[in-house]
């Protein structure tokens, strides 16, 4: 029993967003939940996969997005509720599916939760969901709390039920992986029965065929079923106004932006003169709502992230309902009062309101604050993120930058997504030059290949992890084979997708809610697409660098190294040390050596401390998992590796 | 509801450290001693890739009165646990002022920008002179070693939530850290970490 399936209706529990999203869906009756892991979202389908047995739930990590999509869009057509989970990214991969789906429209509910990454904390862009709503023609609402999780994704299949169409619900990390209270409430019995009709007329949404043609039929029933949530936004208890009768300012905000708007109002002291309207139903908006409060105030700030969705869609109403509402001030993006990069806080909210009011706001004392900064300059080091200790990838890279070095063509590597990406920085010896979607390194490998006949002879290497490999290296790889692409792909195989917490893929042994399941194997897949194949252990520097200058001399078409060791913080290898490191001090000679610290310097492991006082390599008993990397690459052979104990 | 009150509402509580100290696991337990007191607990917090070897930060706000931001305001942090030194200050940087208490593991976790030799870690006593001018009170210990002394490292976490109770500050009660362990800890793990925390509440009780 947990939080998720015990009725417990009235009580109060501290939740994370992503397991009140997740609560909100059991409370829906769900059946069927499918996603692909990415940063903010995991946390929802490894949830549910949790109590799948227990709820009788069919939950799937999909290959990707677009399957995971199609999966929870099955449920959905044999009238179950369904809902599908991912992060922005993963919308654009879904897309193409989303388009077709949003025109044919569902049956039993069906929910979408799109999982934007201001600021990037855990990406490489800031994607927006929202748009997609607008685009894609279907209803979005965006909780601003933790209660409101659980309670709009329980509204959300409330509301694909009433209009049979799919309902976008985004999140944003600082909801997501940050928790508060969540007052639960009664679930829903579910379904528990599936099955597709589909001898109906073609015309009949209920009983038909399922698909977005006749294109002009259909998309114009789409737009009907917009029109009908608009009607049901305008009532909708999410959209919420707090403030004074007629406020000085007028903030329209929406997602977890409101409490930092509270936060800045009730900070400047600003409570009798700024009103805030909070909106959940961010599309379509609705007009006569909007039409009561922009009529209470001519001044308007838009606090909302990264770009002016709502702001731009306001002012398209405001000039609509101009001779009702009278011309008004905006203050948002436009006027650069609210950033269009990087996410929100209380202090840029505070910083845009002590502008229009003309307050002079400091967070502490300026002499304070001097201070803390001088303590900071040399008491703080920066820190850059960097791979674990023990990890393969540092490895992997390690050889990949040696061999392309002395290879002396020039020669680069595409990178893919992944803890992985973090070989653009230092800790990965600057070795990706190239960092874009899911699978992008290998069809950019692909496209460098072939440039030859343009008088290109740099090498081209493309990395990419396992989970990466079934969700969108396979085509390029086979664009690269089928069009004799000169390139040498890297699968960097660390036994599950790492990142985000080391949920399965196809390439294991085991799904997501834990049953055995046929593993498909890299190596295999990759011989019968036709590449030349071979597999190494990363953490034998020897073999897998002289395998790389063999592939490099090859010029012939594809060639895949699928370099394997698993993850340092794998539930297998957490806790145990595969050997254990010693430094002999009487033969490590430091600077003096020649090497100039090969395993401080340069491998730059956390692991490893160099100790300024002894002018000599330490190893840190603390964090050092023992994969023996540094010893290998230690030319004096200071650094000793014994079979663990 | 509780007769204690908060020093102040919200109580701006932050938790730092190194990606893999264990501090989102710290927030979640005091956080979670909190709301079983009855009291409206926000906790931000990131991870992902953050987590790799980065700072990490867990902004832990208590009220009597309602859900706030995930995001403490620059500036009004009440009280910093820090799993790690050079993160005590960073943190202070940005959100310190005169009044802020600080609770600091002494053991450092160097950056890869130190261990290449391209910056240096400032000395133990630097960092202390550091600390203590831009906080009105400061607790210094190794709790790494005595989380050693338990049996592994990743038990600084919660003697460091140990130690926040031991200054009083917030109504941490020993019987609500016992209730979460036992509820949401496997049986085997709960009495090493009993001792972490009273080995935690030991220490600013002491010092």
């Amino acid at each position: 029993m947990s939080i998720l399936t015990e009725e417990l209706k009235g009580t109060e529990h501290l939740l994370m967003g992503n397991e009140a999203i997740a609560r909100g869906a059991v409370e829906a009756g769900i059946n069927v939940a499918a996603g692909y892991p990415g940063t903010p979202s995991s946390e929802i389908i490894e949830n549910l996969a949790r109590i799948a047995d227990e709820k009788n739930l069919y939950v799937e990590w999909g290959v990707n997005e677009k399957v995971a999509l199609e999966v929870a869009a099955a449920g959905s057509f044999a009238g179950l509720r369904s809902l599908a989970v991912m992060k922005q990214p993963g919308i654009n991969v879904a897309s193409d599916f989303l388009l077709h789906l949003a025109a044919s429209g569902t049956r039993a509910p069906m929910v979408l939760v799109g999982a934007d990454d201001p600021g990037a904390l855990s990406s490489v862009n800031e994607g927006e969901t929202r748009f997609y709503a607008r685009q894609m023609e279907i209803p979005l609402i965006e909780p601003g709390n933790f209660q409101e999780a659980k309670d709009m994704l329980k509204w959300a299949f409330e509301l694909s039920e009433e209009i049979k169409n799919i309902v976008l619900v985004r999140t944003v990390t600082r909801l997501s992986h940050a928790s508060g209270m969540v007052k639960l409430g009664e679930m829903k019995k579910q379904v528990n029965n599936a099955f597709f009709k589909h001898d109906g007329l073609m015309m009949d949404p209920m009983e038909g065929p399922m698909m977005s043609a006749p294109v002009g039929l259909k998309h114009g029933l789409q737009q009907e079923k917009l029109e009908k949530a608009k009607e049901l936004f305008e009532t909708s208890p999410f959209n919420i106004y707090s403030g004074p009768d007629s406020p000085e300012l007028l903030i329209i905000t929406s997602s977890i932006c409101d409490l930092y708007a509270k936060e800045a109002v009730a900070l400047l002291g600003l409570d009798s003169r700024v009103g805030i309207l909070k909106l959940g139903t961010t599309w379509p908006l609705p007009p006569k709502l909007l039409e009561k409060y922009l009529g209470i105030c001519s001044k308007i700030l838009f606090v909302e992230e990264v770009l002016p969705f709502l702001e731009e869609n306001v002012k398209i109403l405001a000039a609509e309902l101009a001779s009702k509402i009278g011309p008004k001030t905006f203050f948002g993006k436009n006027n650069g009062d609210i950033p269009t990069t990087g996410e929100l806080n209380p202090d840029i909210v505070v910083q845009a309101l002590a502008g229009i009011f003309k307050i002079d706001y400091s967070p502490a004392d300026k002499t304070y604050q001097q201070r803390a900064s001088e303590i900071a300059f040399t008491g703080a080091p920066a820190r850059e993120t960097t791979f674990c200790p023990g990890c393969p990838h540092r490895a992997s890279f390690f050889s990949i930058n040696k061999v392309l070095a002395m290879d002396n063509r020039n020669g680069f590597t595409c990178g893919d997504i992944g803890c992985y990406s973090l070989a653009m920085l230092s800790g990965g010896f600057f070795t990706l030059k190239t960092l874009h979607a899911m699978g992008s390194g290998t069809g950019l490998a692909s496209g460098f290949g072939k440039l030859e006949k343009f008088g290109m002879d740099q090498p081209a290497i493309s990395v990419c992890g396992d989970s990466t490999f079934f969700h969108a290296a396979m085509p390029p790889l086979v664009n690269a084979i089928h069009n004799q692409s000169n390139i040498i792909m890297v699968v960097l195989d660390n036994s599950g997708t790492a990142m985000t917490g080391f949920q399965p893929h196809p390439g294991l042994t085991t799904d997501a809610t834990g049953n055995d399941v046929p593993k498909i194997d890299i190596p295999t897949v990759a011989r019968a697409m036709g590449a030349k194949v071979t597999v190494c252990d990363p953490f034998d520097l020897e073999t897998t660098q002289n395998t790389l200058f063999e592939l490099l001399e090859d010029k012939q078409g594809a060639k895949v190294l699928v370099l394997k060791q698993v993850c340092a913080l794998s539930p297998e290898k957490k806790s145990s040390k595969m050997f254990e490191i010693k430094i002999d001090s009487a033969k490590c000679v430091g600077d003096d050596c020649g090497c100039s610290r090969m395993c401080t310097r340069v491998l730059k492991c956390p692991g490893l401390i160099w100790d300024e006082k002894t002018k000599k390599s330490v190893i840190n008993e603390v964090i050092c998992v023992g994969c023996g990397v540094c010893a290998s690459v230690c030319p004096t052979g200071a650094i000793v590796k014994e079979e663990a104990k | 509801m509780n007769d204690i009150k908060l020093k102040h509402d919200p109580f701006n509580l932050i938790i730092t450290g190194v990606g893999g100290q264990g501090n989102v696991m710290s927030s979640r337990i005091i956080g979670n001693m909190m709301s079983l007191k009855g009291f409206y607990v926000t906790i931000g917090e990131t991870f992902g890739a953050s987590q790799r070897g980065g700072s990490v930060m867990s902004h832990v706000r208590i009220s009597e009165k309602s859900t706030v931001s995930p995001q403490i305001p620059k500036g009004r942090a009440h009280m910093i646990v820090s799993l790690e030194p050079s993160e005590t200050i960073r943190v202070l940087m940005d959100y310190g002022n005169p009044d802020v208490e600080v609770i600091t593991n002494t053991r450092p976790a160097h950056p890869v920008g130190v261990i290449s030799g391209m910056m240096e870690y400032p000395s133990d006593d630097k960092i202390k002179a550091g600390i203590n001018e831009i906080s009105s009170k400061a607790w210094f210990f190794d709790a790494t070693q005595m989380a050693v002394k338990i049996g592994h490292p990743i038990f600084s976490n919660i003697i460091m939530a140990g130690a926040l109770a031991g200054t009083d500050t917030l109504p941490l009660e020993r019987e609500t850290f016992e209730t979460i362990m036992n509820t949401k800890f496997p049986v085997d793990k709960v009495k090493s970490n009993l001792d972490a925390y009273d080995q935690g509440v030991a220490m600013t009780k002491a010092l």
